[in-house]
């Protein structure tokens, strides 16, 4: 069933892929595919759920850990959120054509309720899960406070699903629903930065690993950057900064040093943490080369993120900018054209992330063909 | 729209009081008191039994 589960979600995305060179989509934002690529999913989906329920059921441990909350709440709020963002009638049997069920402003609503939640709940609370796990195992420490991870997954789990409506200020969307999901972002801001502390005071007594483990390097500093775009977010949230922020490169800066900042870099961490266990090597094959992809992922997001809130501000300043008559001074094509420095650094900040990434493969190859084995210790058993 | 009104009158009274009290609920119960010894054991599980699943538990009564 895990291969199931594996192949079917390949299948998945060569299916999406499919649908966007060939023109199948259903043009919502973050989830184009089409009905029979959607149906795959929820059947794909069940069986992950299937599996990850199953091996909890079956478990000789009393307590469920905590990074298991987070990921059984991610599995079970992302099948939510797909089935009812895809609702939807196909025009025919044999076409990929299909209707939504919603229209107008419940439809926008619908699309950003999925939307903020998929970065909630698979983003945050999903890369929250493998933070509990992995962050402990390379710091040699228990979690600072299992309290605190209890109540910030509650409160993260009560909030984040309100938080979608500030996509949508300044819409057709009513003004009290804008300002509920406003509201709700900002609180949001507590439970987000509950994991931060928790995270980060885990090395509380280990901070001189720091200087010896560049992989505890690469989990804090991800750490680092979510709680920054957490902080940045609620920000955005607030309907006088969407104002400036919306439509800009602003919230593109904000998605990647989410994305590429905080899920990039534990999932970096996770992988340098797991290759050598899972091929029973002593260690990695080279750590100075862990060194040289931190400093150059970490540049790199930086010289993204920060070109893009250059951009992104000078952007929203243009749009805004009215002459004495009160008629718009720039046209589109002027804040494109303004724009061309900062995109070059950008692409630069890409491209050092990209190449701190090829050098991590090339050193997780190296670990698994040349590391120095050891007796294996991690045969396939049952989970507990 | 009747059953818009309807689940829409139950949302903003009895639901939200009820998440509500359950979120406060929880926090409570996890402030208890003789908490922090209680967690001081599922704290640690990542460190246990690396290499091998836990020994099975005799008779087997499970709780979810």
């Amino acid at each position: 069933m895990a291969w199931f589960v594996f192949w079917g979600y390949q299948l998945f995305i060569v299916l999406a892929a499919t649908g966007y060179v060939l023109g199948a989509t259903q043009s919502r934002e973050y989830a184009e595919p089409e009905w029979y690529v959607d149906w795959w999913l929820t059947i794909v989906w069940l069986a992950y759920l299937a599996i990850f329920i199953g091996t909890i059921v079956k478990r000789r441990e009393r307590h469920i850990y905590v990074a298991n909350w987070f990921y059984l709440s991610f599995i079970v709020t992302i099948a939510m959120l797909h089935v009812v963002n895809n609702l939807s009638v196909p025009v025919s049997i044999f076409g990929s054509k299909s209707v939504s069920l919603f229209s107008g402003v419940q439809d926008a609503m619908t699309q950003w309720w999925y939307g903020h939640n998929a970065v909630g709940f698979f983003l945050t609370a999903g890369f929250l899960g493998m933070m509990y796990y992995f962050v402990p195992k390379q710091a040699e420490r228990p979690v600072y406070s299992y309290k605190l991870s209890i109540i910030h997954f509650w409160a993260l789990i009560f909030i984040y699903i309100w938080a979608g409506p500030h996509h949508l200020h300044y819409t057709a969307l009513p003004d009290w629903a804008g300002t509920l999901g406003m509201v709700f972002s900002v609180v949001l801001w507590m439970p987000s930065w509950g994991g931060m502390i928790n995270g980060l005071m885990t090395l509380s007594g280990a901070w001189d690993k720091l200087r010896t483990d560049p992989v505890i390097r690469m989990m804090v500093i991800s750490i680092g950057f979510y709680g920054m775009s957490t902080f940045e977010g609620p920000m955005m949230s607030i309907r006088a900064v969407n104002s400036l922020s919306h439509y800009t490169d602003w919230t593109i800066g904000h998605v990647h040093s989410g994305a590429l900042g905080w899920n990039g870099m534990i999932t970096f961490g996770a992988l340098y943490f797991l290759v050598p266990r899972l091929w029973n090597r002593e260690r990695l094959y080279s750590l100075s080369m862990v060194s040289w992809h931190f400093w150059l992922a970490t540049i790199g997001i930086i010289l993204y993120a920060a070109s893009m809130w250059v951009t992104g501000i000078m952007e929203g300043l243009m749009w805004r900018e009215v002459d004495a008559n009160g008629f718009l001074v720039n046209s589109f094509a002027d804040t494109v054209a303004a724009k061309f420095p900062m995109y070059v650094v950008r692409g630069l900040g890409g491209l050092l992330f990209l190449t701190g990434a090829i050098i991590m493969c090339y050193n997780l190859y190296m670990t698994v063909r040349r590391s120095p084995a050891i007796a294996p210790t991690n045969s396939a058993v049952p989970a507990e | 729209m009747e059953h818009y009104t309807l689940l829409r009158q139950f949302a903003d009274s009895w639901m939200l009081l009820f998440l509500f009290a359950f979120f406060i609920g929880v926090v409570v119960w996890v402030m208890r008191p003789g908490g922090t010894k209680t967690y001081e054991e599922p704290r640690n599980i990542p460190f246990r039994h690396e290499d091998k699943p836990a020994p099975r538990r005799g008779e087997s009564a499970k709780e979810a």
